[in-house]
């Protein structure tokens, strides 16, 4: 899972998102077409190509206030429209971590 | 435990209103990011994958009771309840809200602990020997001189925007418990033929992309010029060290690019135009430090007391004893470490009520004292010998007593692409599966010491470049690959790992351990023999061929 923080291009394989962290908790949101964040991935706006991904950063990095750190990210859509993350690591972020928390006896 | 001054104290208050005013302009949208990012970097904040993470420094890992009882407030109010300890003697919340932060800096200074130079390209937590003190045949309590260069370092305006990170271990044992030798600078407390207290000092040790073992730079440094020394080691670093690309920034590729001679001669120049200045130590300083560090009243004890002897009927109990418990340098008393590794479980984590009774465990057993370890696990440094079968069972009660210390579930581990905004791979599953796979405290025993490290990328925080066994975890074609080596080791005699073969699958990987293992029982000598010096006998090759004949 590359790190989108070590890529250098903006290459769109497929349907894509802006991912960020809310800034004032760091939650994970995702912009959306209403130019606001929301915290559930299934009202992202979604990207299909690399002018509209650029467009889409853009106006993500522009709202510092809102959130940090926006990049693309890859999702998969179903036939239904349902929206999935593309990679494990946006899964990750979607679902929280995949192991268990401290034991406690 | 040392004990700050009016000055640490505003220092510190200081910083926690200083950085309340940064937090809120940030939320105001006062300041960009871009400006605030270095702002939150030098108080321990970075952004991860799914929230905030805050990292506190404990300085050369010593923590009194109320400081651990106030890191467990912070858990509970501030975060999810639990935090994670890392190789460098600090503590990581991963779930913090910047909006809560100053909040929470201003509840742990009032028990005198701080985020400062946690992150950032500056002098880092200066970090040492987790049984300091306390540990037998130590040449001198190495946290004095731990806490001289704290001192001298902090918000020091030299040192404060370095080319990169800056990391420095001292110890005061010929067992190296702090690894030295993996640290930007490493110090070894000696004494010369007078008697007198001074360091051997290595430079250039680091892991990362480009692992190297750190080098002796100077033999013996005398205490009173181990400021200046630095200083100039530093001096040397900030003069000639790249800015330019980020992965060559550290000093160990400069000593590598200079080479030892040159960079030693670069030092001893700029050395002798500062030795003599106001940085040469006055006996008077280090004698005012050492006096705001307190020690127990010890009592006069039996070696052997009755609770000691009855209680080794219990199979459990000395299971625990002999794995947790190590001698200490007053009789009557012992050293208990605390593993953070129960099996199945994210290594090096506490829950917040962990962290409380573990207090109040140390203030009913140890004096009020706890220590944190750079293989993230605890010490409770100053127990009785009488009180070790109450201690235990206090332990056991909370999940703390799994005798796992220093064997193959003891396992060193990042937190990976579970938490890492940096990582490739995730790095707490594999440990998870490996700590199950390998629960059985007899064959445990069976293999004896060793010790498992895994990075979920490249930037090693995992260290698993001087791990027994080193699990790397990258990215390839979209998928997790775990690369492994073996040989590396990070005391007295680190080494590097080395390769065995091409990677394997997040799946593969405990079978692959598994079978490193089996052929480490088949080829060892005597059971004495420890799978790191079965790999030095023999090499890579015969762990290869068990590893990839069938694969």
């Amino acid at each position: 899972m590359t790190s989108p923080l070590e890529q250098k291009k903006l290459k769109i394989a497929g349907p894509s998102v802006v991912t960020a962290n809310r800034t004032w908790d760091g939650i994970v949101v995702y912009r959306t077409a209403g130019r606001s964040w929301s915290a559930d991935l299934s009202e992202a706006a979604i990207v299909r190509n690399s002018d509209e991904a650029k467009a889409l950063l853009a106006e993500s990095i522009a709202d510092d206030v809102g959130a940090i750190g926006p990049y693309i990210a890859p999702v998969q859509v179903g036939t239904d429209g349902r929206i999935e993350p593309g990679n494990l690591r946006e899964q990750i972020r979607r679902t929280g971590v995949t192991i268990g928390q401290p034991v406690q006896a | 435990m040392y004990a700050y001054d009016e000055i640490d104290r505003t220092l510190v208050n200081e910083r926690v209103s200083e950085f309340r005013d940064q937090v809120k302009r940030r939320l105001s949208g006062e300041l960009t990011e871009d400006e605030f990012k270095i702002l939150r970097l030098q108080n321990g904040v970075y952004l991860q994958l799914h929230a905030y993470m805050f990292r506190v420094a404990i300085p050369y890992g010593t923590l009194a009771s109320n400081q651990l009882r106030a890191l467990a407030h912070v858990a509970r109010k501030y975060d999810r309840g639990y935090g994670h300890f890392t190789t460098r003697q600090n503590i990581q919340f991963n779930w913090i809200k910047l909006a809560e932060l100053p909040d929470a800096l201003a509840d742990l200074a009032e028990v005198g602990i701080h985020a400062m130079q946690t992150s950032g390209n500056n002098m880092r937590n200066v970090t040492s020997d987790q049984w300091a003190g306390v540990a037998p045949g130590e040449i001198e309590d190495p946290r004095i001189w731990s806490e001289l260069i704290r001192q001298h370092t902090t918000l020091h305006p030299e040192f404060s925007f370095l080319p990169r990170k800056f990391k420095i271990a001292i110890t005061a044992s010929d067992h190296d418990r702090a690894a030295i030798k993996i640290h930007d600078i490493g110090l070894k407390l000696v004494k010369n033929e007078k008697g007198e207290t001074g360091f051997e000092v290595l430079v250039g040790g680091g892991l990362g992309r480009t692992p190297f073992i750190g080098k002796t730079i100077k033999h013996f440094v005398h205490g009173r010029d181990i400021l200046s020394y630095i200083e100039a080691i530093l001096r040397v670093y900030n003069q000639y060290g790249r800015r330019d690309n980020i992965y060559k920034a550290r000093i160990k590729i400069l000593v590598h690019e200079l080479g030892i001679e040159k960079f030693s001669r670069e030092v001893e120049e700029e050395w002798q135009h500062i030795r003599n200045s106001s940085l040469q130590i006055d006996d008077e300083v280090i004698e005012d430090i050492r006096s705001r560090f307190s020690y127990p009243n010890y009592e006069k004890l039996p070696h052997m007391p009755d609770e000691l002897r009855q209680a080794a009927a219990d199979p459990d109990f000395e299971a625990w004893r002999k794995n947790s418990v190590s001698p200490h340098k007053v009789q009557g008393y012992s050293i208990v470490t605390i593993s953070l590794k129960p099996i199945g479980a994210p290594p090096g984590d506490a829950t917040a009520e962990q962290m409380d009774a573990l207090a109040d465990l140390a203030d009913k057993y140890s004096f009020g004292e706890i220590r944190v370890g750079h293989e993230q696990n605890l010490a409770l440094p100053h127990v009785a010998k009488r009180d070790l079968p109450a201690l235990w069972k206090a332990l056991d009660k909370l999940g703390l007593a799994t005798p796992n210390v220093n064997l193959i579930t003891d396992i060193i581990a990042c937190p990976g692409l579970d938490y890492c905004s940096l990582a490739n791979a995730r790095s707490i599953p594999i440990a998870q599966e490996l700590t199950r796979r390998f629960a059985n405290h007899e064959l445990a025993n069976l293999i004896g010491r060793l010790h498992i490290n895994i990075s979920g990328c490249i930037n090693a925080c995992g260290h698993h470049h001087v791990g027994h066994i080193g699990i790397l975890g990258v990215e390839k074609n979209g998928e997790e690959v775990y690369q492994i080596t073996i040989g590396g080791r990070a005391d007295e005699s680190a080494a590097l790992g080395n390769l065995i073969g091409p990677g394997v699958k997040f799946d593969e990987v405990a079978d692959v351990v598994e079978d490193i293992v089996e052929a480490y029982l088949a080829l060892r000598e005597r059971p004495e023999e420890l799978f790191v010096d079965t790999v030095k006998r023999l090499g890579v090759e015969p762990f290869k061929e068990r590893v990839y004949a069938t694969r």
